[in-house]
Parts: structure tokens; C-alpha cells; sequence
């Protein structure tokens, strides 16, 4: 394995707290040391201009294989995560047939080796089926790598399914990561509000989420399990966790960057890539959600990149699916809604983008620490771009920033100190 | 300018499809109301028809059940000297693995000028009017807008009031299904009117009022201030999603029987969309009484559905 020195960039390592100017070397697959004169290498890039960061990390992405792979294989999936700058990334368990038992868990480490570009850990089904019915054998999964579990797609709707999903994954102290909606008040195309009103769709009201998470953490108050809540979107459940938290419950949370720039006013025009679930909220939402990152209440970014084919988006808005893909531009646009506004700065954002990630599937990633896996991006802040679907390289191009002037990208993705994208 | 400038000044209509009523300004919904006048005039004729849209193809192309409005749109086309075409199919999309887009690219392939879609799901005229090049008329999509039912109701009550402006007009029933119900909200503010909607919260979202509505869930409080009532067709499939409890008790509280028509004002004017539910929403006796403009209603249809053809050919030409 060659060495690699990365020169005359910015360090940025929320781990150790340091932001300075040095070089980077890589060897053996590991961080082999940050400083000046550190020697020759097989290979040296060059990072002027650019941060030198741990490799970011989103754990919450949608691969479609196996069932969908038209939309997205764990081989475009991947691709499309080095090339957005991402070194690592969790994979959600609704593909057919689910990631509900160990095999399939096998399945997709041994695919993702295969391919050899990011790190893809899986996220097994809580449930069998994802029927939200009966435990599936979480601890197999754990024993077999599964970084956490979910039923993703849906929340767990019964309060006894939930209450021993909390208990049972204690015993491995687990990550239950849960889509917060609760069914019978879901269900719609769009956020329930004088949006939908005048447009006509059904909606789903913010009480869907808060509903599920304010249940969650009632149950989960005295069992204490890792528990996650996923691509908030809501004022008020930014409130709840922040109550919780100040109640000392082991509780964390995900916003994506649809719900940090764009809101239900998007839909007007029945434009299917402004359809996702949780749905694009108001602005005051949106507002809350921001607020949420300055203070810690939500603790890291996570895209929801959920593939769809063409012609499943070109149906009408109530009937097409839900989800957008954002890898390939996620960065850019957690710059566009969090740094050039000046809400948060360089070291916060690779923290929600990298470090807490990693913290909250306990992976030792994340960090640019002597001997850590060298996972390593290299962002150019500076370079203006315009996003374009069509030269992702995921399978799917449902995106509704298309068009977009943005500004910062990955230059350089490391993974285990190979130069992946 | 004086302001016989103002009205001598032509004006010129430049849109291709009528997709809604929120999208029109004023102006543009006049305009359709005064050339509608002209086409109900062929309808005195003894040859009630004139040669506008000779060798124009008109493809009604209906994705849910629909009797009058098809109807009136064929036969308004047929009176414009148009050829029409009725394209029929129910169930959605999704089942026949073909999206909308698809079947409007094929049926615009056979060389059509208009295609009049009705469709289940909100949005689906915007939609398809951006895929397709020939003009696209919304005959109801979803419970998003009815444009033409809102333009003869419009058209209706300006024949019978002579205006619009300063009129209050209530609309009872199941608004937060109702396209008619959105079509007429867009169309009588715009020219002035002051629109109350009538209904249980569980049917009258209260986003109704940030879009100009007075909402209202006691019907009695206002009948007697009303110059126009519009009661909306109860959807019976409502009351097994909770939205209602009863027939019964809907018709007590939100019906137009004759008790609660002895306290409206005695030149009242009563509206339906149709079909109506006679003995729920409506009572026999009102809806074919002398305050009933329900009638004159499908009358106006076929000659605002004459004038919206007429237009937005005209336009794409």
C-alpha cells in the first residue's frame, strides 16, 4: 500500500479540535502523522486553498440493491458517495427483500468490498418484513456488523413493538435510528398546510412526526437506548429533543438539505423532485431546524439519498414516490444553508458532516488522530459549480437542485489511504 | 389615461391553456365571462352553430367518471365546428405501468389542438400542459381546481346580479375536497365578491382563511346575510373516514331545507355544481324553485366552455 502526502492545505479535525495549516501523511491505510516536514511519499497532493478533513460521513442513504438496481446498485451508490466526498456510509434497510437478517447484512459488506470504493456499513431492519410486527434477529445483524437498525420508510407504528425494539436493542446497545410519522395521521403527498390547501393534495401534518417522537421518548425515558431520529423536519420536534436532551435522555438527530433550503412553497408547480418524506416544511421550520444545529439539538447532517427512477417521478404528484438523491451535492449545499449565511463555521460543519456521525454508530472514523483508518477528504471551499443531475454519478437524477450555483466541493476522496474519488 | 382609454383599449388574451382560476388576473376572467355572452347567443339560434374551430381537433380525455362536464365540453366543441374525440379510461396510471405524460404524448401525436383532461390527481393539467405542446384544458383535477365549473358559476351569478363585486357568496359542504369549491374562491375574489365557506372543521381546513375565505362552521349564522348560496355535493365515502358522522346529521346542520331558506333573503340565489343528493344537501322544493339558478347553470356551461375553446385555440395559433 503506497503512502500519500497531502501538502500545503488546511488541517480541519474536530476530533482534536485543530484547524492549522500543515501537511498530511498517509501511510499504510492509516493517519501517519499531521505536521511539517513529514518526508517523501509514493505519491503528494497538492491541497493548496483546500481543508484537509476527516472523510464525511452520511448514515442515512438509500442503495436499492438488492430489488431496485435501475435506481441505484451499492456500486453507483458508492460512487456517487466519493465522488460528493463521502468516505463512509450507512445504508438503509428497505430494499427487496429487506436487510432483515444476517445474510443479507453479509450481502452487502461483501458487495461493498467488492467494489472496494466507500465505506458501506448496513442498517439492519428492526422488524422482520419491515412489517413492524415482530423483532427481526437484531442481534445476529449486530454480531454481523450492522451499524444500527431501522425500519427506515416507516416508522414502528405499535407502542409494544416499539417498547421492545428499545428494550431488546439495549442489550447490544444498539442505535434504533426511526423515521418519525405516525400512520394513521401520514400518508399524504406533501406537508399539511395552506399549501397543500390551495393546491389540492393531501397532507401530512407535522403532528405525524412529532406524535411518533414524543411517543419514543416517553417509552424510551426509562430503558435508555441509543435512539436516533431521523430527517427531522419540524419545529416542534426540534423542541422535543431539545427538551429531552436537557432531560439527559440518550436520544440524537439528522437533518437533510432539503429541509435546510427549500420548503412546501416548492411544490407549487407539481414538481414530483419537491416530494420526499418527512415532506418540505415551511419556513419556520426550516428556521428551527438551523436553530437546532447552532445550539446541538440535532447533531449531524445525513442526506436521506433516495434514488427513483425517471418514469416513477414523472407520475402525478400524489402517486409518485418520495425521496431525493444528494450525495453528489449535499456538501455544497450544507455551505449554501449553514456556512455562507454564517450560521455555523468550517469546524462545525465537518463535526455534523464527519466526527458526531461516526459517534453516533460508534465508528472509530471520523478523526484525523495518529493511527485512525485514513479516511480523508479534501474540500476546495472556493471552487463555484453548478449542480447537474445529469453528470452524477448516481443511477438516478431525481434532484431538485438542479441548476443551482453553488460554491465548495470535494477535490480529493481518501478511503483507507487509497485514492478513491 | 382616462378611463375611456381603459376600456376601449383592446384586449388581447395570450394564454394557451386554462389550467386554473388562481392563475388568471381580473381582466383575463372578464374577458372570458364577455366573450361566453357572445357564444350563449348561438345557443338562441335555430343552427346553434358557428364555423370558429372548423378542422380543429378537440380530445376530451377523461381518467374518472364524469357525465355533464364531458358532455357539455363536447358538446360546446361540436357547436365551434370542431372534430371531438372521447378518450375514456379509469384507473390511474400507475396500474398500466404507462404515466399521463405518456398518454397525452400519444394522443397529441394523432394531431390534436386541445386535449380537456379530467383527472383523479391535483395537478394533472399543469403537469401534462408542460409536456405537450397543443393547448390543455382543466375540466377538474383532483380536489386542486375546476376552472370552467368556476367560470359558469361566476358567469351565472353575474347574469343574475349584474355584477359581482360587493355580492357574499357562501359555499357549504365538503370544501377540502372540492375543486369547485377552490375554482370559485380564486374567481369571486378576483372580481370582488366575499367568499364564506360553510362546513365542519373535519371538511373546512382553517388554511382556507389565509387564502381569503371567512370560514364558517354555522351555517344558520349566515344564511340571512347571503346573496348567494352553493351547496357542494355530499360525498358519501366521507363519513367512513370519520370527516362526518351521518347523513342525517349533515343534513341538519349543513343542508339548505326549507326551514333554513325562510331566513335567507328573499332574492336568494341557489346554486349546485351537480349531481345532486335531493333530500341531503338540497331540498326538492328549493333546488326547483324560483331562487334556483341550477339549471341556468348547465345552460351557462356549454357557452363558457365554447368561449374557453375558442381562446385558447386562438392563442396557440
Amino acid at each position: 500500500m503506497s503512502s500519500i502526502l497531502i501538502q500545503n492545505g488546511t488541517i480541519l479535525d474536530p476530533s482534536q479540535k485543530l484547524q492549522q495549516r500543515a501537511d498530511l501523511l498517509i501511510d499504510e491505510g492509516k493517519i501517519a502523522g499531521i505536521g511539517l516536514n513529514l518526508g517523501s511519499a509514493d505519491r503528494v497532493i497538492d491541497a493548496s486553498g483546500c481543508f484537509v478533513t476527516p472523510g464525511l460521513i452520511d448514515i442515512h442513504v438509500h442503495f436499492r440493491e438488492p430489488g431496485d438496481e435501475e435506481e441505484e446498485t451499492i456500486a453507483s451508490g458508492a460512487a456517487a458517495a466519493v465522488a460528493g466526498g463521502f468516505t463512509t456510509v450507512c445504508c438503509m434497510p428497505n430494499t427487496k427483500p429487506p436487510l432483515d437478517n444476517e445474510g443479507q447484512i453479509e450481502f452487502v459488506f461483501r458487495e461493498a468490498q467488492r467494489i472496494g470504493l466507500a465505506n458501506v456499513f448496513p442498517v439492519g431492519a428492526i422488524t422482520k418484513g419491515r412489517e413492524g410486527k415482530e423483532l427481526a434477529e437484531i442481534g445476529s445483524m449486530i454480531q454481523r456488523g450492522a451499524i444500527a437498525l431501522s425500519d427506515d420508510g416507516v416508522g414502528i407504528a405499535d407502542a409494544s413493538v416499539m417498547r421492545k425494539t428499545l428494550q431488546y436493542a439495549k442489550m447490544f446497545d444498539a442505535c434504533i435510528m426511526q423515521h418519525c410519522e405516525e400512520p394513521t395521521l401520514g400518508g399524504g403527498a406533501m406537508h399539511s398546510g395552506i399549501v397543500s390547501t390551495s393546491l389540492g393534495l393531501s397532507g401530512i401534518p407535522a403532528e405525524a412526526e412529532q406524535l411518533m417522537i414524543s411517543r419514543d421518548l416517553l417509552l424510551n425515558r426509562t430503558i435508555g437506548c441509543r435512539y436516533h431520529v431521523q430527517h427531522i423536519s419540524t419545529a416542534w420536534s426540534v423542541e422535543l429533543i431539545r427538551r429531552a436532551k436537557r432531560d439527559r435522555q440518550t436520544v440524537t438527530a439528522e437533518v437533510s438539505p432539503h429541509h435546510l433550503l427549500l420548503t412546501d412553497e416548492n411544490c407549487r408547480g407539481y414538481d414530483t423532485n419537491f416530494k420526499m418524506n418527512p415532506p418540505l416544511r415551511t419556513a419556520a421550520d426550516v428556521a428551527a431546524c438551523i436553530e437546532g444545529i447552532k445550539d446541538g439539538t440535532i447533531d449531524c447532517l445525513a442526506t436521506d439519498h433516495a434514488p427513483h427512477r425517471a418514469e416513477e417521478k414523472e407520475l402525478e404528484f400524489a402517486d409518485a414516490p418520495m425521496g431525493i438523491i444528494g450525495l453528489e451535492c449535499a456538501l455544497a449545499l450544507y455551505i449554501k444553508a449553514l456556512g455562507e449565511p454564517g450560521h455555523i463555521d468550517w469546524m462545525k460543519l465537518i463535526e455534523l458532516m464527519s466526527t458526531r456521525p461516526a459517534q453516533i454508530v460508534k465508528l472509530n472514523r471520523g478523526t484525523l488522530a495518529k493511527g485512525a483508518a485514513a479516511d480523508v477528504t479534501v474540500i476546495d471551499p472556493n471552487q463555484s459549480w453548478k449542480i447537474d443531475a445529469g453528470k452524477f454519478k448516481s443511477r438516478s437524477r431525481n434532484c431538485p437542485f438542479q441548476g443551482w450555483g453553488v460554491k465548495g466541493r470535494a477535490r480529493t476522496t481518501i478511503v483507507g489511504g487509497e485514492l478513491k474519488g | 389615461m382616462t378611463a375611456a382609454d381603459a376600456t376601449t383599449r383592446p384586449f388581447a388574451w395570450t394564454r394557451k391553456h386554462l389550467l386554473s382560476l388562481e392563475s388568471l388576473s381580473a381582466e383575463e376572467l372578464e374577458f372570458i365571462l364577455d366573450s361566453a355572452q357572445s357564444f350563449r347567443e348561438v345557443s338562441t339560434r335555430s343552427i346553434k352553430k358557428v364555423p370558429a374551430l372548423r378542422g380543429r381537433v378537440v380530445v376530451n380525455a377523461f381518467f374518472e367518471d364524469s357525465t355533464r362536464t364531458r358532455t357539455s365540453f363536447s358538446l360546446a366543441a361540436s357547436r365551434l365546428s370542431a372534430d371531438i374525440i372521447d378518450f375514456s379510461e379509469k384507473g390511474s396510471s400507475v396500474s398500466k405501468g404507462e404515466t399521463l405524460v405518456d398518454t397525452a404524448r400519444n394522443i397529441e401525436a394523432m394531431g390534436v389542438d386541445v386535449i380537456v383532461l379530467r383527472h383523479r390527481a391535483a395537478g394533472a393539467a399543469e403537469v401534462l400542459s408542460r409536456a405537450v405542446t397543443c393547448s390543455v384544458v382543466n375540466a377538474g383535477d383532483g380536489a386542486h381546481e375546476h376552472p370552467t365549473q368556476g367560470l359558469l358559476d361566476l358567469y351565472t351569478i353575474r347574469e343574475r346580479f349584474g355584477k359581482i363585486a360587493g355580492l357574499k357568496v357562501a359555499i357549504v359542504g365538503d370544501i377540502a375536497n372540492s375543486r369547485v369549491a377552490r375554482s370559485n374562491l380564486w374567481g369571486l375574489k378576483k372580481l370582488g365578491a366575499e367568499v364564506i365557506f360553510v362546513g365542519p372543521p373535519t371538511l373546512l381546513p382553517r388554511a382556507f382563511e389565509s387564502l381569503g375565505a371567512r370560514c364558517v362552521h354555522d351555517f344558520d349564522s349566515v344564511v340571512a346575510e347571503v346573496d348567494v348560496i352553493n351547496m357542494l355535493r355530499v360525498q358519501f365515502e366521507r363519513i367512513a373516514s370519520s370527516q362526518f358522522p351521518s347523513v342525517r346529521e349533515f343534513t341538519r346542520l349543513f343542508g339548505l331545507h326549507s326551514e333554513r331558506f325562510a331566513r335567507c333573503k328573499k332574492d336568494v340565489f341557489v346554486m349546485h355544481p351537480g349531481p345532486m343528493n335531493r333530500g341531503i344537501e338540497i331540498a326538492s322544493t328549493i333546488a326547483d324553485g324560483p331562487n334556483s339558478g341550477i339549471l341556468t347553470q348547465v345552460t351557462n356551461g356549454l357557452a363558457v366552455r365554447m368561449a374557453v375553446l375558442y381562446l385558447v385555440t386562438g392563442a396557440a395559433q
